[in-house]
């Protein structure tokens, strides 16, 4: 039982993060490498908007949540776009170049201890007994359900409203979108937004339950394959993809070996690329167009 | 471009001459020459330098035949200089092999792991590839954690200094001239082997994959050649590297090294090997020269425990500015300033044939 639960809430981490790969990469193809950062920058800034906004938690969550969101834009507006037009590989090395500056410069502002923000904030983080004797932490279990929100609401959004459907369709055809005269640069920075505070969230949420330091990073490389197990440019699959990959993880540590925490999520990766390439439900035309 | 005025290439063999025109020839011996005394010239800090440019270079050179030449990105080159280091490494500290055993043994683990890394390369392309090779950096990491683990080397593993005809070779100066003859065969490998029917099919597959298709190359031949070739090599460079260092251990290969490697041939200039000389160079020295800065400014000791965080920074910095500002990379300069020299007093570049 216990097991399951563990199952569930790694898969909520992975699909929780794995929906921000998913939300750049449809719109723009590019694949967003510096996703682990952008998620631990959030984070971090948590700890800066809890020391400010003192005596209010939730304030200062919500806030450093929608900094996330800026921070997404704010890259889009001042790296992604200027490699507009250059090779996708370009696009990716950028975001893998922003990746190590954002931990160098991390390190510089908030040093390379351990943190606690949930001290920061003043909350407690109790252990809840859920039936069948498994014991999950409040934390925990906010993030299961925080990523079925975040699900739902994208979904809503993609489907329901008149951003989402713009989205959409510049992820479809960029030309035809804008020759509709949908802006794609203010799409394509809607996109980093979303996606970074999304990210953003898993980060925060993480950090949380067990500590805030530079390994967050990469949680959120290792929650990639599940991404790409489900199609790189498909949310559901996203959720799939996550849930297969968390299962793999648990089981073979679990069954077979500690020290394979950090390459499970790459082998389940590899044998996607040899078998299905382009994930469970992505559309098979991605592998031509990259 | 033609580099001295009156000259003509009249016949094939004349084009592809490595060595062209006079003033090569004497530059080049110039070189020979500086290399050669610079043992004795430079500090033991300069000696050590060097010997870890011809090391990066080595790496550097193979990753470019690879991604520079045949266009195929890999983002898993420290997992083959992993795999190079633990061949040699496991074969000293279980068999005792020595240095003449370890070497091509480490060399046919980098062929064979090329084919697998070069395997999803005949089927993904671009970003999907990376993705491969970054997954596959991961599980050859694992693997030599695990043997660290299973046998008990959890530090890493320690190996002796290499023996050459009864010389072991221990002194800083003999290692240059090592490492020096080995950068100097890669080099002098890649350069041939670009001019050859594998590099022209190579340039092919990288410009144009359908096209190189349809003039009757194989490619996935020449495309698993160009990964078994550059990782034998790599494989080979992380042999040199474990000897040199004396040490094996898996911090040592971490993701940041892979995109170190890819680093240096972007900052050098992609397809060409001079740029991933540049490259190298530029690679190795940095974190000494944002080293001196921080000595440089008025508070040196504010910033002493963060050189590590400035360094991680400055480089994600600089390779930004590389890919936004400059994609020709450092050889992209190089190539304007020589130009210009070139064409004095005139402006423009005659239109290329």
């Amino acid at each position: 039982m216990q097991l399951l639960v563990n199952i569930v809430v790694l898969a909520a981490i992975y699909a929780l993060i794995a929906c921000g790969y998913v939300l750049i990469y449809r719109t723009s193809r590019v694949l967003n490498l510096a996703h682990g950062e952008l998620m631990m920058l959030a984070a971090y800034l948590l700890l800066t908007t809890a020391s400010l906004i003192s005596g209010h938690p939730l304030a200062a969550a919500i806030a450093a949540a929608l900094l996330g969101l800026v921070v997404g834009v704010l890259v889009y507006r001042f790296l992604m776009r200027r490699m507009t037009g250059e090779r996708v590989l370009a696009a990716v090395l950028a975001t893998v170049a922003l990746g190590i500056l954002l931990r160098g410069a991390i390190v510089l502002v908030w040093s390379a201890q351990q943190q606690y923000p949930l001290q920061s904030l003043g909350w407690q983080n109790a252990s809840l007994a859920l039936p069948g004797g498994a014991r999950v932490s409040a934390a925990s279990a906010t993030l299961v359900l925080g990523t079925g929100a975040v699900y739902l609401g994208l979904f809503a959004f993609l489907r329901l409203t008149r951003w989402g459907i713009r989205l959409r369709a510049v992820g479809q055809n960029p030309l035809l979108a804008a020759q509709r005269g949908i802006r794609l640069h203010g799409i394509y920075a809607l996109a980093w937004g979303l996606s970074t505070f999304t990210g953003g969230l898993a980060g925060m949420l993480i950090a949380l339950d067990s500590g805030l330091d530079q390994t967050i990073a990469v949680i959120g490389l290792k929650a990639f394959p599940a991404a790409l197990v489900g199609g790189l440019d498909s949310l559901a699959g996203a959720l799939l993809g996550a849930l297969i990959v968390a299962t793999a993880e648990v089981l073979l540590i679990y069954y077979v070996d500690p020290l394979l925490a950090d390459v499970v999520p790459f082998l389940v990766l590899i044998a996607m690329l040899i078998v299905r390439p382009w994930g469970l439900f992505g559309t098979r035309e991605e592998l031509d167009r990259v | 471009m033609p580099h001295a005025s009156g000259y003509f290439r009249t016949t094939y063999a004349r084009d592809i001459r490595l060595v062209d025109t006079r003033t090569q020839l004497g530059s080049l011996a110039v070189l020979v020459l500086a290399l050669a005394v610079l043992p004795w010239a430079g500090s033991p800090f300069l000696l050590d330098l060097a010997n870890q440019f011809l090391l990066a270079s080595i790496g550097a050179v193979a990753l470019m035949l690879l991604t520079g030449y045949a266009g195929q990105v890999s983002l898993g080159h420290a997992g083959l200089l992993a795999a190079g280091a633990f061949t040699a490494g496991i074969l000293f500290k279980e068999f005792g092999a020595p240095f003449w055993v370890t070497l091509p043994a480490a060399a046919v683990t980098g062929a064979m792991l090329g084919v697998v890394f070069g395997l999803p390369s005949l089927r993904l392309r671009g970003l999907y590839l990376a993705v491969s090779t970054l997954a596959l950096h991961f599980v050859v990491i694992y693997l030599g954690g695990e043997y660290e683990a299973r046998r008990g080397f959890s530090t890493g593993i320690v190996i002796d200094p290499p023996r050459i005809g009864g010389l072991a070779v221990v002194d800083a100066r003999i290692w240059y001239f090592v490492l020096l003859a080995a950068a100097t065969l890669t080099l002098l490998l890649a350069l041939n082997l670009l001019r050859t029917r594998t590099g022209r099919a190579w340039r092919a597959i990288r410009d144009h994959e359908t096209v190189a298709e349809a003039l009757g190359i194989s490619v996935p031949a020449y495309k698993l050649a160009a990964f078994v070739v550059s990782s034998t090599l790599t494989a080979m460079a992380g042999a040199l590297f474990a000897y040199y260092r004396g040490f094996v251990s898996v911090e040592a290969f971490s993701l940041f090294l892979s995109i170190q490697y890819v680093a240096m041939v972007i900052i050098g200039g992609m397809g060409s090997l001079l740029g991933a000389l540049f490259g190298a160079g530029f690679v190795t020295l940095f974190p000494y020269l944002i080293e001196f800065l921080l000595q440089a400014l008025p508070t040196p000791g504010r910033f002493a425990n963060l050189v590590f965080a400035v360094n991680y920074g400055a480089f994600g910095l600089v390779m930004l500015l590389f890919l936004v500002f400059e994609p020709q990379g450092l050889v992209g300069i190089w190539r304007r300033i020589r130009d210009w020299f070139l064409l004095w007093p005139l402006k423009q570049k005659p239109l290329e044939r």
